[in-house]
């Protein structure tokens, strides 16, 4: 019991806060990883992920709060003497140093001997598969090559801890996609535990085990990639993450099953109940592709249907977004996936459409 | 059709970029190797009484051509060029390596500095140039005799004694034509050149290239060793040729702060030119120092050349 518990705790944050000049970049961040865990920071430029990493790496000093490793505080302890790796952005790589020694650096400074040395680079050159190119210069290498060596330099002293500071940014999204994967399969095979920070969500969802949403040096919301998503705590976090229509509306019913808001264009009926009072201000969250568009209007009733007019329409290839003008004035984004190649009755510029969905598509935020 | 016309405006703009590379390259020629080869062919010359000959002569149906090469046996022969050489090859590393090794700390901090202090540095650097040259090597004449104050100071705090042990002074007291006067003043002249080229290369070092170091658990020490030395090579390259070159000719400053021991190449080629008049003689020695310093050079730079290439 004592050490799950230790191990659910592997990483401790512990009321962090790094105070530049009276600007607070990092505010009061209290953090648990577990061990072998990929944990990803995601927020837009500013919002305090990259400090609260330099921080774990040692290159800033917290104003306040403790950062505890595997039950050791990190506090005065300088860069390199911490435990822990880090994969600078756009990688940071020696370019007087061969791929080899750049993976022999960080082996050579704690003084592994030469034969265990040359043993672990070549062991690190073919986890990442580059075996062929231990000769080469950083610059005779392609970007993802390149993303790969540092990989492999900052796995070759087996941290305790991996840090990721914008590991896929410098890639073009292809590569990105390829490369997410197999990041994470080389991570998940070594086993290290992870903290990545990024700004891209896709990044974040695709590779990390939980996501922190940061704003403004704060935590917005800590969980699951799933639950970020389908269950943001926040207006903020459900508009940061991926597309969402955000209706403001009443509360009108609250039963323990089901419960109904009453907004400008549209009444809800939501499946679920929440703890709240009749005739309070809330907010409906809807993401685009949970909403069904139709020329007809819906056979059902009252609730969670409305009708506009086709103002624009985005195509992406596997989906399309349309923008439905609501009788409000309110633009409601639908996300229709493109399921043929060819449809007879298809929905276009100017069309009259109903756009409906289920009692289980909403998210109603109260704050 | 389009072929052609692309190969026409190639060709203009070939003409263009040879134009431009192509003046500086004509002006060495004009300057530099020009001189170089008449230089050349006097020192295989024969001297008269004030003239030196001609290498072709045709008198009497006889067509001689002579060279003489007794000139660069002589220099092979006569102690005093080999040790003037040698002489002139140890002040100049010397000197190198006591601006390198000022001005290696002094390149980096300014490159450290805070951008908006790192002008001011940078004019202090070049304000030196602002008074002649000859007039600062002069003004340590006065500070190094016995009445000077930098001389009051050296001896006040018997750093002298120490001088004396290392060999750079004959006798405590005595700084002014010392090998000491000598580096002091090539050092204090030839700084700028080493400091400038180091800033230039330091200044646009990658720091996170240092972080990475430290990560990989490196203590900053280590990281200087490991990193910022290797990637400054370039700077610190350039700024010891811009050093050493022209010290190893350097005939002002043993001129005027040298001594009897201080015996430089500049110093005897000034007066074979000068006292003896002897213009074959001069130039062959002359020769032998671009090429002293040439060659290695040039070895040096295709070796450099050939490392790029690997590295591509």
């Amino acid at each position: 019991m004592a050490a799950t518990e230790a191990d659910a705790a592997f990483l401790r944050i512990e009321g962090i806060t790094k105070d530049f000049d009276g600007y607070k970049a990092v505010n009061d961040v209290s953090l648990d990883i577990a061990k072998g865990e990929i944990f990803a920071l995601l927020g837009s430029s500013g919002c305090g992920k990259s400090t609260l990493l330099r921080m774990l790496a040692g290159f800033e000093t917290p104003t306040a709060g403790r950062i505890v490793l595997a039950g050791q505080d990190l506090a005065g302890l300088p860069p390199y003497e911490r435990p822990m790796n880090m994969m600078f952005q756009s990688y940071a790589l020696f370019p007087h140093l061969s791929v080899a020694d750049n993976i022999a650096f960080g082996l050579r400074r704690q003084g592994t001997p030469k034969a265990e040395v040359s043993a672990r680079v070549d062991a690190m050159l073919k986890l990442v598969q580059l075996g062929k190119y231990a000769k080469r210069k950083p610059h005779q290498l392609s970007g993802g090559q390149q993303q790969r060596v540092a990989l492999a330099r900052s796995l070759a002293r087996q941290p305790q801890l991996l840090l990721l500071d914008e590991p896929l940014g410098a890639l073009d999204k292809k590569l990105r996609e390829e490369t997410q994967i197999e990041l994470v399969n080389i991570i998940e095979s070594v086993g290290v535990t992870c903290v990545m920070v990024t700004h891209d969500q896709e990044e974040a969802m695709t590779m990390a085990s939980r996501v922190a949403v940061m704003s403004e040096g704060r935590f917005l919301q800590v969980g699951p990639p799933h639950e970020i998503y389908e269950t943001p705590a926040t207006r903020f976090v459900a508009d940061f993450i991926g597309n969402v229509n955000l209706m403001d509306g009443t509360l009108d019913v609250d039963e323990a099953d089901h419960c109904v808001i009453g907004s400008a264009d549209c009444r809800h009926y939501v499946g679920h109940g929440i703890t709240g009072s009749p005739g309070m201000a809330v907010t409906v969250a809807l993401r685009p592709e949970k909403i069904h568009l139709s020329r007809h209007a819906p056979a059902d009733g009252e609730f969670n249907h409305v009708r506009g007019t086709i103002k624009e329409m985005s195509y992406f290839g596997s989906f399309t977004v349309y923008h439905l003008q609501l009788a409000s004035g309110a633009t409601l984004k639908v996300s229709q996936a493109n399921t043929q190649r060819h449809r007879d009755d298809e929905l276009t510029w100017g069309d009259e459409a109903w756009a409906h969905w289920s009692r289980t598509a909403h998210v109603v935020l109260t704050q | 059709m389009t072929t052609s016309g692309r190969m026409g405006s190639w060709a203009k703009r070939l003409r263009g970029r040879t134009a431009v590379i192509g003046l500086p390259y004509l002006w060495l020629l004009a300057f530099f190797l020009f001189p170089f080869i008449i230089v050349l062919k006097i020192s295989i010359s024969e001297m008269e009484t004030v003239q030196f000959k001609d290498l072709v002569a045709y008198k009497d149906g006889l067509l001689t051509l002579t060279l003489k090469l007794s000139n660069y046996v002589f220099i092979t022969q006569d102690p005093l060029y080999l040790k003037a050489y040698v002489a002139s090859l140890k002040y100049a590393f010397w000197t190198t390596l006591l601006c390198l090794a000022i001005g290696y700390p002094f390149a980096y901090f300014m490159a450290r500095a805070k951008p908006t202090t790192q002008p001011a540095l940078l004019m202090l650097v070049m304000l030196p140039f602002w008074t002649s040259f000859l007039l600062r090597v002069y003004a340590w004449k006065g500070l190094l005799t016995t009445d000077g104050w930098v001389a009051d100071l050296v001896i006040g705090s018997g750093l002298d004694q120490w001088l004396v042990a290392g060999g750079l002074i004959p006798a405590p007291g005595k700084l002014m034509n010392t090998p000491f006067s000598l580096v002091l003043g090539m050092v204090y002249t030839y700084l700028p050149f080493m400091i400038l080229p180091l800033y230039g290369n330091l200044a646009k070092m990658d720091l996170r290239l240092l972080e990475a170091a430290q990560d990989l658990g490196a203590s900053p020490w280590v990281a200087f060793w490991t990193v910022t030395v290797p990637l400054s090579k370039a700077g610190i390259i350039a700024g010891s040729m811009l050093v050493f070159i022209p010290c190893v000719g350097e005939f002002v400053i043993p001129e005027l702060l040298g001594g009897p021991e201080t015996l430089m190449i500049g110093r005897v080629m000034w007066d074979e030119f000068f006292s003896n008049n002897d213009w074959p003689m001069a130039s062959s020695v002359a020769v032998v120092m671009i090429l002293l310093i040439l060659v290695p050079l040039a070895i040096f730079n295709k070796y450099q050349a050939e490392a790029q290439e690997v590295r591509r």
